[in-house]
């Protein structure tokens, strides 16, 4: 990372809303893709580069309070095989899948019958897999659900992009050598005065000074 | 191929005598034409996806079953010891057994070596599948990294020449993704029908066609039977069909046969 870049990040930790705020963001979108499709259980998992797993970063109905920050291999399994391939995925009975049932048991505690499953797409990069548990199966026709999900799936990759972006700021706000920290810190309290005016007022002040110093 | 020698970039006069191509098309190209009595006999399938277990009843065998593996900048083709990592190869493969039931069955696994590189997994198998010279490969998978376009691109056209049909599976979702979209490659979309020989031609491309992939009954892992929905079955489906066109029509081109295709699809006329 260059420095410029250090510097951006340490203003971004200073000015973005916190991680609180995504991960509520990530939750409302679980909780109404639930809510809309009569689900049991609606989950958002994240790609852990580092790690090379799915984590779960927001879940709403069977396993809410449990199961954020569970993870699961990220390339086996079916979130594994929708991350991959970035195709959406709808599969009913799954409970005949001896195996996938055994897993979904010991990881979740909660085998689902049926799952629709959307990759979380943001421009080339694929950040995650949504999904939705034992939906109501009254409704509109199949391809017309799944059109619905990658409604959803759009919003849960722009929150998903926003909390990765928090999170890579305030790593460098809070490892970096001091300086970063101090412009975060800057950064934080001219977003608390409210007064963007004065905000940039005292940037320019600052530019000016600078300026001078470097002539 | 005829082992001939032909100019790549002209035509002689004394050559042009030399390279009749037998043609006998009908005067209609019907279904009946297109596929009765045809079993797929004698046509290599190749499933680029998550492994295939062969043992599966609605699978009936595998001729062959690899796995692409990377090793930092390295990738090797090993032979298979896992089988499917998911199910949907399983899937696929069962798809196109019920519709092609004499057709050959290969698996190259692209999944379960963790995500990281997946981009060069699936670059790995599809030049495999291709310098095996597989008659049609089944690609229920895309990707949105941009530097993997050319190459994807490049081996798309090099299958295309060769006569390796690859029928790849469209994204529904708006985002950039390959290779579905490129013209060397058939690209396929589902309709809500619950026939699997009920196809159409989409007058408004890229997607090229629309097959059976909403609630379609299919072979899984651990020997179990799913009920699934997504284009991704849907691209399996047109496999079998091309599978069947090519088992009576062997010297058809990939071109060739995305006509027949289109020529014998249920909303241009052709279904007789």
């Amino acid at each position: 990372m260059t420095d410029v870049n250090r510097y951006q990040e340490a203003v971004a930790a200073g000015m973005l809303p916190s991680e609180e705020n995504h991960r509520a963001l990530l939750q409302s979108i679980v909780d109404v893709a639930r809510a809309i499709f009569g689900a049991e259980a609606s989950s958002i998992f994240l790609l852990d580069r580092d790690t090379d797993e799915l984590v779960f970063e927001a879940v709403s109905g069977q396993g809410e309070g449990d199961l954020v920050g569970m993870r699961i291999p990220s390339s086996t399994g079916i979130a594994g095989w929708v991350l991959v391939t970035g195709q959406p995925i709808v599969i009913d009975d799954l409970q005949q899948d001896p195996r996938f049932a055994r897993q979904a048991a010991e990881q979740t505690g909660y085998v689902p019958k049926a799952l629709m499953a959307v990759p979380l797409v943001n421009g080339e990069t694929t950040l995650g897999v949504l999904q939705v548990l034992d939906r109501a199966r009254d409704r509109a026709g199949s391809i017309g659900e799944i059109d619905l999900l990658i409604l959803f799936a759009n919003q849960a990759a722009i929150g998903l992009d926003l909390l990765q972006t928090a999170r890579r700021a305030r790593s460098v706000a809070d490892t970096g050598d001091g300086r970063e920290a101090v412009v975060a810190r800057i950064a934080a309290l001219l977003e608390q005065t409210g007064d963007e005016v004065s905000g940039l007022r005292l940037l320019e002040a600052l530019e000016a000074v600078l300026g001078r110093l470097a002539r | 191929m005829s082992g001939r020698v032909i100019p790549a970039w002209s035509l002689t006069a004394e050559a042009a005598s030399t390279i009749g191509i037998p043609a006998e098309w009908p005067d209609r190209v019907t279904r009946d034409w297109a596929i009765g009595g045809a079993t797929g006999e004698g046509v290599d399938v190749c499933i680029l996806d998550s492994g295939v277990d062969g043992d599966h009843p609605l699978v009936g065998g595998l001729e062959s079953a690899v796995a692409v593996h990377i090793d930092g900048d390295e990738t090797t083709i090993v032979p298979d010891e896992l089988g499917d990592v998911c199910g949907h190869g399983t899937a696929c493969a069962g798809i196109v057994r019920a519709l092609a039931p004499q057709c050959r069955l290969h698996s190259i696994r692209v999944l379960g070596e963790g995500n990281t590189g997946s981009g060069e997994l699936i670059l790995g198998g599809l030049r495999h599948a291709i310098e095996r010279e597989f008659d049609i490969v089944n690609l229920s998978l895309s990707t949105t990294k941009r530097s993997f376009a050319e190459l994807l691109h490049e081996l798309a056209d090099s299958a295309y020449f060769q006569g390796t049909v690859l029928v790849a599976s469209a994204h529904n979702m708006p985002v950039e993704s390959y290779p579905w979209r490129f013209s060397s490659v058939i690209s396929v979309g589902s309709h809500e029908g619950s026939d699997s020989y009920e196809w159409y031609a989409n007058p408004d491309p890229p997607v090229e066609f629309f097959a059976r992939g909403v609630d379609v009954d299919v072979a899984w892992a651990g020997g179990s039977t799913l009920r699934c929905t997504g284009n991704s079955f849907a691209a399996p489906h047109i496999v079998g069909l091309s599978a069947l066109v090519l088992s009576k029509h062997r010297d058809l081109t990939p071109f060739q046969l995305k006509s027949v295709l289109y020529l014998t699809a249920a909303n241009t006329g052709g279904t007789e």
